[in-house]
């Protein structure tokens, strides 16, 4: 049963006011529809964390009650949460999509990638992204990122042109006006689309607890065997293990962000519910990735240096 | 009234615009630990010995190495009054497709004016791009105040300067803040350093300006993006003759019952039903994105706008517009474009260029062709019938954008029938 999604206080003149996150999914509406109906072929990059299942239910409500017309693809770098590619799956199932996986293990293991020395797979993504656009032949790729999320996201257009090699140029983007969006290209080019630029993650959350949406488990509070390093809590787990010196120690955490298990860091956390989460984001005062991501510390332009290779 | 406020922020190069949004950010505590412990880390391995805010947004690395704002940053801050959504706009003049790309969704312009340099061309082209795009709210931040001794006299003639070019424009409210952003002054907390300023400090104006921007009181219409017909694949057999028409509502509301009016074909019909995913509706307002079900099945498709029975839009062939020209090629008459109006898109021809907006005089002079971040009027003929309205009733209706059928480039900003902005409404704009 969904909640009620609509603002129930009126204007002097009777009609509803919309609420902030209201307008927030309005427009991810707006953009998922209008991209869908001037491109060819898109595809919707689906990790099961919660941006990217937020951008599937605002999808799935778009076009209620035909399915979503796209696929959905996981560029998976081989070091997931078991319980994450569980939930993938079931949504997948749930909604009768089509998921396309790209698989960093599988370029690893033929030799077309070979892993890093740090050990991170994260930055690993792109080149079979970049193949699976191409292979598919998909001219839109839906994205969850959000400009609050780094400095380099902040400069990102909601509609974001890629050239032949997958590239950004963020010093020539095109002028993006009023909310007329253009998605026009040349053959080989391709455009990203982020419908939830506009959301902070605290609009995530209260939006995942208007709609009472189910994330997988690891963002709420429980118990988990981790380590510290550089001030982040890592799993333990086959792809991260505690060098000597670390401690293991039991402790109760939650994920703020699940990516690859190697550098995504738990926090400390007693938030069980969604509303406690939504309570304790808007008391944070660590942004998400700061808090959790390894691979964003590497230089000050990690973020942009990936993302003008093809990064999403 | 809506909580949420789109800002905008505009200046010349070094007017501090950055420094400015990073303090408004820092002391409006919207500054999370590690963000700013990275500003600190950065600014001390430069050898700077407080915070170097700026580094806040120029999150580019050619931003860094260069010290300008290359292209809009998005940034999100909020106070107990209401959230922002701020686009912090580069100020070089090569940049000013970035400004127009910012100011046409912003309810409120911030435009940087460095007490020391008073009015730049960049100020006159910034106050014209707002006028132009009809920005609600111009407020200017003179700063750099501590830079001239905190003079109250600098302030006054500057803000009387700024005004008159405003009130020229036909900007109805322009304020004026004099700030520090490297300092602080009157940012977020107003300043002791200015006893004889009795306004508001920068943030305490833009928590208190009327953001009733939205469009709910004008005439009901939502252009289609899609026509929903599951058949066969409908996610449950009740859904199987589902036929809906998705859109986002550009103006006004719709009640279940109302008769409206399906452009171009003029069929009308009633509204049977709204959705909203599994949500049925009452009533929709704009800016709402929903699904209208019609009481008749006629043909309605992509492209189409539904409308107010009681207020259609007139359907015309050709417009004249003003048009922020933002290809590196000129603009010739006789181009051949495509121009983008809600979710249609037609063929169109420039059948002529009416003016150049010259910036100094900010009135138009004769001219053959618009180069790149020229503003000029234009007479355009589409290839089939548009419902185009005039932008100053409607900033969704009378906005359209002219596309390169070649290879996709957005061209231009367009905004039908718009006046210039040193043009005054008593001239008639659609006299040859």
């Amino acid at each position: 049963m969904t909640k009620e999604s609509t603002s129930v206080s009126t204007t002097s003149t009777g009609l509803p006011v919309l609420t902030q996150l209201d307008v927030l999914e309005s427009e991810a509406m707006l953009v998922i529809r209008e991209i869908t109906a001037e491109l060819e072929r898109p595809v919707l990059l689906f990790s099961g964390g919660k941006d990217s299942v937020v951008m599937l239910h605002v999808a799935a409500k778009a076009f209620w009650p035909a399915p979503v017309p796209f696929p959905v693809l996981h560029v998976d770098t081989g070091h997931n949460f078991p319980e994450v590619l569980a939930y993938r799956d079931a949504t997948v199932e749930r909604l009768g999509l089509r998921l396309e996986v790209a698989s960093v293990q599988d370029w690893i293991d033929d030799g077309r990638l070979r892993e890093r020395a740090d050990g991170t797979r994260n930055p690993l993504q792109t080149q079979p992204l970049l193949d699976a656009i191409a292979r598919h032949r998909f001219d839109g790729v839906f994205g969850g990122g959000r400009r609050d999320e780094e400095k380099a996201r902040a400069k990102e257009r909601v509609v974001s042109l890629r050239d032949d090699f997958g590239q950004w140029d963020p010093k020539n983007q095109r002028p993006e006006l009023w909310n007329i969006f253009n998605p026009r290209h040349r053959p080989g080019e391709h455009v990203r689309v982020f419908p939830l630029s506009n959301w902070t993650e605290l609009d995530v959350w209260r939006y995942i607890e208007r709609e009472d949406i189910e994330l997988p488990g690891l963002y709420y509070a429980h118990d988990r065997e981790v380590f510290e390093r550089d001030g982040m809590l890592l799993a333990v787990g086959p792809y991260s293990q505690p060098r000597p010196g670390e401690r293991v120690e039991t402790r109760r955490v939650r994920y703020r962000t699940v990516g690859d298990m190697s550098c995504t860091g738990a926090v400390a956390s007693d938030a069980a519910s969604v509303a406690d989460v939504v309570a304790e984001v808007a008391a944070s005062t660590l942004t998400e990735r700061g808090a959790t991501r390894a691979d964003d510390r590497i230089s000050e332009a990690a973020m942009e240096d990936r993302k003008k290779e093809g990064y999403f | 009234m809506s909580t949420l406020l789109r800002l905008a922020t505009a200046g010349s190069v070094d007017d501090g615009k950055s420094t400015l949004v990073g303090r408004l950010l820092h002391d409006s505590k919207s500054v999370l630990v590690d963000q700013l412990d990275a500003v600190e880390r950065v600014s001390r391995d430069r050898g700077l010995d407080t915070a170097d805010l700026a580094l806040l947004t120029d999150g580019l690395r050619a931003e860094r190495e260069q010290g300008i704002t290359i292209d809009v940053a998005y940034r999100y801050f909020a106070t107990a009054e209401r959230s922002f959504v701020l686009a912090d706009c580069p100020g070089h003049v090569q940049y000013t497709r970035n400004t127009v790309t910012g100011s046409s969704t912003a309810d409120a312009l911030v435009l940087l004016v460095d007490a020391r340099k008073g009015v730049l061309e960049q100020t006159r082209r910034h106050l014209a791009v707002a006028a132009l795009m009809r920005v609600p709210h111009v407020v200017i931040a003179v700063n750099k105040i501590d830079l001239v001794a905190h003079s109250e006299e600098v302030f006054r003639t500057l803000a009387a300067d700024v005004r008159a070019i405003a009130t020229e424009l036909g900007i109805p409210d322009a304020h004026a803040v004099p700030v520090s952003a490297l300092v602080g002054d009157n940012v977020v907390d107003r300043s002791p350093n200015t006893p004889w300023y009795d306004g508001p400090s920068l943030l305490e104006l833009l928590e208190t300006l009327p953001a009733d921007t939205d469009p709910v009181h004008e005439s009901f219409r939502m252009p289609v993006q899609v026509v929903i017909r599951p058949q066969g694949a409908a996610r449950s057999p009740e859904h199987v003759e589902y036929r809906g028409y998705a859109g986002q509502l550009a103006s006004g509301s719709v009640q279940v019952g109302d008769e409206v009016v399906v452009h171009p074909s003029g069929l009308r019909s009633t509204v049977a039903g709204i959705d909203l995913g599994e949500q049925s509706l009452e009533v929709a307002v704009a800016p709402q994105s929903v699904t209208i079900r019609l009481t008749d099945d006629v043909d309605v498709s992509r492209g189409d706008l539904i409308a107010s029975a009681a207020d259609p839009v007139e359907l015309r062939q050709e417009v004249t517009a003003l048009a922020c020209w933002l290809g590196d090629e000129p603009l010739r008459p006789g181009a051949r474009l495509l121009v983008k109006h809600g979710s249609r898109t037609v063929l169109a021809m420039v059948r002529s260029i009416d003016g150049r907006l010259d910036l100094d005089s900010l009135r138009l002079a004769p001219a053959g062709e618009l180069a790149l971040n020229d503003i000029g009027r234009v007479t355009v003929r589409f290839a089939a019938p548009l419902p185009v309205e005039e932008y100053s009733t409607s900033r969704r209706g009378g906005a359209f954008l002219l596309i390169d059928p070649d290879d996709g480039r957005t061209l231009a900003a367009a905004m039908a029938d718009a006046l210039a902005p040193g043009e005054h409404p008593t001239s008639d704009p659609t006299s040859p």
